[in-house]
């Protein structure tokens, strides 16, 4: 070793090694650093919190995402419009035909073409079994993340019955792959009509369960009324969608307001339900409502599949005319959306995927402001976000 | 000694025929402890735990070791056994060593007046109810000692709000017992049982049970010994989904074992104390304290047999709350505590004193 | 689908476009009507109002969604005028665009395009910009959203290339903030105001702007696509996993 290391060269290589190890400092000015994550139970995934806490409460709290970062919007550049679709599923895994479906859209609406009504309404019903698949997760997730466990089981085992109907169709339970530009893939196998429509009447049970072990239950509401309270104003200017913009009083559903053409949902009869208060419990609520709502959609579109072809006539190599445009649905986690530039080729010059989740999380520094930590997890658990979303 | 039971005073009575010599006598009481307590956590584990949490969540549970998955727990703590001890670089060395066994000592502390028989107990201390209740406040030190030992911020936080749990419902625990000890007249626990054998209700209807009496401080009892096993509704310090275990956390190996062992030891014992205090522990209904067949032989089995029954029910209610229930947050089980469970147990207990005057 | 001409004495109207599947409808008078939207047209001649010169391309797609181009210095106003004034509140989305065709293509893919549409070009296409035109290589773009009356408009702006900096929304769409970061590790540009513009899914340190037409996608270059059907195995590699 040449010159001798001065007390100051000591001081920045240790504050170095600190700070490449990702280690908690004590600040002496203000209250401690918690690092939750990014492997915690409370986060679905990756998701990296920074709290900066005084005792129990929160003083300043920024989420930090990208451990799961995949790079799509770079990976849709170099993929042919089928491979695209593959890639998507695994955006929001959890309802991982919704994420095929705005995508689909999208390239069809450039190429001009529209699905036959059977592929049409069978697209919906698939978009609905996914929504279902998705909420009961949050439901059982939301007793676990607040610690009546056993919620967590039910949803687990009732929703196995939505998967396994997902994937008599799809042959995929998770990532089904199955839209494609111009109808799907596949047409529906025996049976599966009656069979889901049972599946619906045990998800209709289950809900019935949920409300009474959860979302009845005391100690939840004690745990989530008054929590975490969005104020119309700022759901919009943070661009929350879905359940959690409806559940500040915002009323808006994609589907009803503005739903792109080659989705059914003016062929049925359903409400859409908001709440004013704006809290944890108004989220949880609107989503038990939803999940009901969609076992009911389900029903009535079961009964009324027009017969027909599965598939439009579409040239075998998918080359979509050059354009923009923009669809956007009511995913199960919100408003999720694809901005697609096309150059004429065989594979996309541009994807934005808007996801839900980033947009909705972008909002928890601003919400956990002087919140207990307890109150972060019910908070989180009730922004319902899933990081394959938020990290694209 | 073949008089009444409330008459035995002093250790062990059951050995008072073989006549050992104190250093004997006391090894055979240590061994007895020490061999009951891994053996009732294991029994309340494999029953509550893993076969009736299954069952209730509509799942089978461990079903490959043993029949039926009946030895899960065995094999659990033969593997916790053979883990490496390891020991955070940070952590303070001796504290983060001593603080389970600060743990299971209070709960093998709590064994010793748990009366199985009238002459099937370690200890008979005439200040029974008193020495249980001060025993399990150690745990309490050690619960701390985990937390600030560990060197880990969930450690910490956990510990912290453990000890301002535990602290706290300690009050409605001794509270709820106080009504008991007034109807009683005597703090000693086979002394309780045997006032709930004799127990005649306005001095005229036999009822063998204080639980009608004292309905509301079983209640309240049961809800402080769900907070100090720190288990759901009252598991703050243990949150899972959002202190990753907390005082636990940094535990592997044999000394998360402790932690474990000592947890369902202790439900076993507040099982017991409950049984006892409320339930008339090994008593049988409508069988006076001073008939023969208490002081029989033959009771010495079915002694701890109807005990162990009334613990199992109790243990029951427990772990059946602990299953359905979502956590309270910290200051909503304070308040609980202040602000519902300790003015109940007041109203009670002065209810009881006047009750026990006038009648 | 070309983008027509601009129709003289319309300006800043570039283009009014019939959906997709109607037949193309040539911007003269002598022809049939094409079909109008009305309520877009108000909605741009509005922003013309509040905005003027500084509208320097749009586009509509009847019945479906309108596109505004413009200037950079005007795209931190626009989010306070149409937010405060125009009821567009909701916050969709903000990224950006690159209209450098890729000098990568699709790399070891491309072997497959070969086989579908014959010998590829030597040559890189032009650069053409899309809807509302573009006078740049890089664009920024953002959607608002109307949630009374259900539409949305798409902003654009051009950046020079030496200069890839513009105001932030962040102060008007709270949501923005976010979306800035993404754009400003991903792309590369600047938004001046913004209060914490430090890498969101980068690591600290990433050297690079990877949404960048020249950042190569490097999985690409290393290895083909493990899917790929009836391809001859890579020269000197024995096991590929071709079929599937």
């Amino acid at each position: 070793m040449a010159a001798p290391v001065s007390e100051r060269d000591q001081l920045a290589y240790i504050a170095n090694q600190a700070a490449d190890a990702r280690v908690n400092l004590e600040f002496e000015s203000e209250g401690m650093t918690l690092n939750m994550g990014p492997q915690h139970p409370a986060t679905h995934g990756t998701l990296r919190i920074l709290a900066k806490l005084d005792g129990e409460q929160v003083i300043s709290c920024e989420p930090m995402p990208g451990y799961m970062h995949r790079g799509y919007e770079k990976l849709c550049e170099v993929r042919t419009y089928p491979q695209v679709t593959t890639l998507v599923n695994r955006i929001d895994w959890l309802g991982s035909f919704a994420n095929e479906v705005p995508w689909i859209l999208a390239a069809e609406k450039l190429m001009g073409i529209e699905a036959p009504p059977r592929a049409q309404h069978i697209r919906t019903i698939l978009f609905e079994l996914s929504r279902i698949g998705n909420i009961a997760l949050f439901l059982g997730d939301l007793g676990i993340q607040l610690g009546g466990i056993t919620v967590g089981f039910y949803a687990f085992r009732d929703r196995e019955h939505v998967l396994n109907q997902v994937e008599a169709v799809t042959g995929g339970r998770f990532h089904p792959n199955f839209d494609r530009i111009g109808g799907l893939k596949d047409d529906l196998p025996k049976g599966w009509i009656a069979e889901t429509k049972a599946a619906m009447v045990k998800v209709q049970k289950f809900c019935d369960q949920v409300e009474d072990l959860l979302i009845g239950n005391e100690i939840f509401q004690s745990r989530t009324r008054g929590i975490g309270v969005i104020p119309q104003h700022v759901a919009q200017s943070y661009g929350l969608s879905g359940a959690n913009a409806r559940g500040s009083g915002i009323d808006w559903d994609l589907r009803r307001d503005s739903c792109p053409p080659g989705l059914v949902y003016d062929k049925c009869d359903w409400t859409v339900w908001t709440h004013p208060d704006g809290d944890s419990f108004s989220r949880s609520w609107i989503r038990l409502q939803e999940t009901r709502e969609a076992a009911k959609i389900v029903d009535q579109l079961l009964d009324t599949i027009p017969s027909g072809p599965i598939m439009a006539k579409v040239p075998r190599i998918i080359k979509v005319p050059e354009g923009e445009a923009y669809v956007a649905t009511e995913n199960p986690l919100g408003e999720m959306g694809y901005y697609l530039v096309s150059k004429g080729d065989l594979y996309p010059f541009r994807v934005k995927i808007r996801s839900a989740s980033f947009n909705n999380i972008s909002i928890v520094p601003w919400l956990c402001k002087g919140v207990y930590v307890p109150d972060v997890i019910s908070i989180l658990a009730s922004l319902y976000f899933i990081l394959g979303d938020i990290d694209r | 000694m073949s008089a009444s039971p409330l008459a035995l005073v002093g250790s062990a009575p059951v050995l008072a025929g073989l006549d050992p010599p104190y250093w004997a006598a006391t090894l055979i009481k240590v061994g007895v402890v020490a061999l009951l307590v891994p053996t009732t956590a294991l029994i309340l584990g494999i029953v509550f735990l893993f076969k009736v949490m299954s069952w209730m969540q509509s799942r089978l549970g461990p079903q490959e070791a043993g029949p039926r998955g009946l030895l899960q727990l065995l094999a659990d703590g033969a593997k916790f056994i053979q883990k490496q001890d390891i020991i955070p670089d940070a952590a303070d060395r001796f504290v983060f060593k001593v603080a389970p066994m600060v743990v299971l000592i209070s709960t093998f502390l709590l064994y010793v007046i748990i009366p199985a028989g009238p002459s099937v107990v370690v200890e008979s201390l005439d200040t029974g109810v008193f020495f249980a209740l001060a025993m399990s406040s150690i745990s309490v030190i050690g619960i701390l000692m985990a937390g600030w030992g560990s060197a880990n911020k969930f450690a910490l936080m956990s510990g912290i709000r453990a000890a301002g749990q535990l602290i706290a419902y300690e009050l409605p625990m001794v509270l709820a017992v106080v009504g008991v000890v007034i109807q009683a007249g005597t703090m000693n626990l086979n002394g309780i049982i045997a006032a709930q054998a004799d127990f005649k209700l306005f001095g005229v209807v036999p009822f063998p049970l204080f639980l009608l009496t004292q309905l509301p401080m079983f209640l309240v009892f049961l809800a402080a010994a769900q907070a100090e096993l720190t288990q759901p509704p009252f598991d703050m310090p243990v949150a899972e989904s959002e202190l990753v275990g907390g005082y636990q956390v940094e535990y592997s190996g044999f000394r998360f074992l402790f932690f474990f062992m000592g947890e369902f030891a202790t439900a076993f014992a507040f099982a017991a104390l409950a049984s006892v205090l409320f339930l008339g522990g090994w008593s049988l209904p409508f069988v006076a304290s001073d008939s023969d067949f208490y002081t029989s032989t033959a009771f010495w089995l079915i002694g701890p047999v109807v005990l162990f029954t009334k613990i199992m029910l109790v243990s029951f209610l427990i772990f059946w709350f602990r299953f359905t229930y979502p956590r309270f947050r910290e200051d909503q089980l304070q308040k609980v505590c202040w602000k519902y469970l300790i003015p109940i147990c007041l109203v009670w207990v002065s209810f009881t004193a006047i009750a026990k005057v006038v009648w | 689908m070309r983008i027509p001409p601009i129709v003289s004495g319309e300006i800043p109207l570039s283009s009014v476009d019939a959906p997709p599947n109607a037949p193309d409808a040539p911007a003269e008078a002598a022809e049939p009507e094409p079909p109008r939207d009305a309520v877009r047209e108000a909605l741009l001649s509005r922003l013309t109002e509040e905005f003027g010169g500084e509208i320097v391309g749009s586009h509509i797609r009847v019945g479906d969604d309108l596109w505004v181009r413009v200037t950079r210095e005007a795209w931190p106003a626009v989010a306070g005028v149409v937010s405060r004034r125009m009821k567009f509140r909701f916050f969709d989305f903000l990224s950006g665009l690159d209209w450098l065709p890729s000098p990568f293509g699709r790399d070891m893919d491309s072997q497959e395009d070969i086989a579908v549409q014959g010998t590829l070009p030597k040559e890189l296409p032009p650069m053409v910009s899309g809807y509302a035109g573009g006078d740049t290589r890089f664009q920024v773009f953002a959607r608002v959203y109307s949630l009374t009356d259900h539409i949305g408009i798409t902003f654009k702006a051009d950046l020079p290339d030496d200069d890839l900096s513009v105001g932030t929304w962040s102060t008007v769409y709270a949501g923005a903030n976010w979306h800035e970061r993404e754009c400003w590790e991903m792309y590369g540009f600047t938004f001046t105001g913004h209060p914490y513009l430090k890498h969101l899914y980068l690591p600290g340190g990433f050297e690079g702007n990877p949404l960048r037409k020249d950042f190569p996608l490097l999985a690409r270059r290393v290895k083909p696509w493990p899917g790929i059907v009836d391809v001859e195995p890579m020269p000197g590699v024995a096991d590929e996993e071709g079929g599937d």
